[in-house]
């Protein structure tokens, strides 16, 4: 029942590329996209000082609960969160039904800004979200077909 | 669901540790934190209440090295144990590779374990995954303890099936890497099956 999501790397270089024009155009510290799971696919802007892995996780346990909460109340979900701090802001989207759209953003922009920029950029994330989870199977070369038996015994051989 | 990122060469897991409230969940993940080379692992998170009982989750990512070039990163999640949790239970199966049950060995938490391992079953089903099907692997925790029950006892009421099974004292860290390396290999080797079953 696994199945396996494959972030390619003409996939990557174009959700980075967005995320790039959506991270200047809107002033904002840090944009990063991820899946619901938690996996980052893309993180631009200044993230040198977090720790993404933490961040993707954390992020998609909040929208996790928060869509519990949203059934809970009836509604299908609820898109988008802002949590705004005394010096750095977080604007949180879902991106279709996988991705969710992470911006970090202090005073150099603000909330306006970053909800107009977005609007503008969301269609192409959508379109190449799309697409990434919708590859026909024979695209979907994964790596494992070359892996073998034995490359798993001896990567297990650790004490 | 496995995350596969070819731009930067990563294969990740995710694994969720599952079982009745205070059985040693957390505990397997901080043993691992705490023997895991600095380099190989992320930062733990715990969303816990005041009483050092889970809230939301545990999270440890831990690599555990390269195949073919890819490195091989295992995200480690616990559920929050008490029964009264259980819509935060579901949340965390969502999109799991492997599953460790951690059973607590003590005689009078004999029907928590049952209540625990039934909702197991139920959450995964809910996300349309079946426990027979999913790498899965037991953990009996507590074994030092004087009111633990008999192995075999434990093994005939838990695991009809015959999965892998572990003995376990998770602060002394006995059985603790024992179990990681089996549920990660059945892990590794389901989606090497599940890839070739996907050949066209």
């Amino acid at each position: 029942m696994n199945t396996q999501t494959a972030l390619f790397e003409e996939d990557s270089k174009r959700l980075t590329e967005l995320c790039l024009k959506l991270q200047q155009e809107s002033y904002a510290k840090a944009v990063f996209l991820l899946d619901k799971d938690g996996q980052l696919l893309s993180s631009v802007g200044e993230v040198e000082e977090i720790d993404t892995t933490s961040l993707a996780s954390l992020t998609a346990g909040n929208i996790a609960a928060t869509g519990g909460l949203a059934k809970l109340l009836g509604e299908r979900e609820f898109p988008v969160q802002v949590h705004e701090g005394e010096v750095e802001s977080i604007h949180i989207s879902l991106v279709g039904e996988r991705l969710i759209l992470v911006i970090l953003f202090d005073n150099r922009s603000s909330l306006g800004l970053i909800r107009l920029k977005l609007k503008h950029s969301y269609p192409e994330l959508l379109q190449v979200s799309h697409e990434i989870f919708n590859k026909p199977p024979e695209e979907v070369r994964s790596v494992f077909s070359q892996i073998s038996d034995d490359d798993i015994d001896d990567f297990f051989s650790f004490d | 669901m496995s995350f596969i990122n070819y731009s930067s060469r990563e294969i990740n897991c995710k694994i969720v540790y599952y079982g009745p409230g205070l059985c040693g969940k957390t505990t397997n993940l901080q043993y691992i934190y705490s023997k895991t080379n600095p380099e190989a692992k992320g930062k733990m998170i715990s969303l816990e209440t005041g009483t050092e009982r889970t809230l939301l989750f545990d999270f440890l990512p831990i690599s555990l090295g390269e195949i073919r070039g890819f490195k091989t990163r295992f995200h480690l999640f616990t559920v929050p144990g008490q029964v009264f949790y259980d819509a935060s239970r579901k949340l965390i199966l969502k999109g799991v590779d492997g599953v460790v049950f951690v059973a607590d060995s003590q005689v009078e938490r004999l029907d928590a374990n049952i209540e625990s391992l039934e909702s197991l079953e139920n959450n995964l089903r809910e996300h349309g995954e079946d426990l027979e099907k999913i790498p899965f692997v037991i953990q009996y925790n507590k074994r030092d303890l004087p009111t633990a029950v008999d192995l075999s006892y434990l093994e005939e009421v838990f695991n009809p099936r015959g999965v892998q099974s572990f003995e376990a004292v998770a602060p002394t860290g006995q059985g603790v890497f024992d179990t990681l390396k089996a549920v990660a290999k059945q892990v590794l080797v389901e989606l090497k099956r599940g890839d070739r079953h996907r050949a066209p």
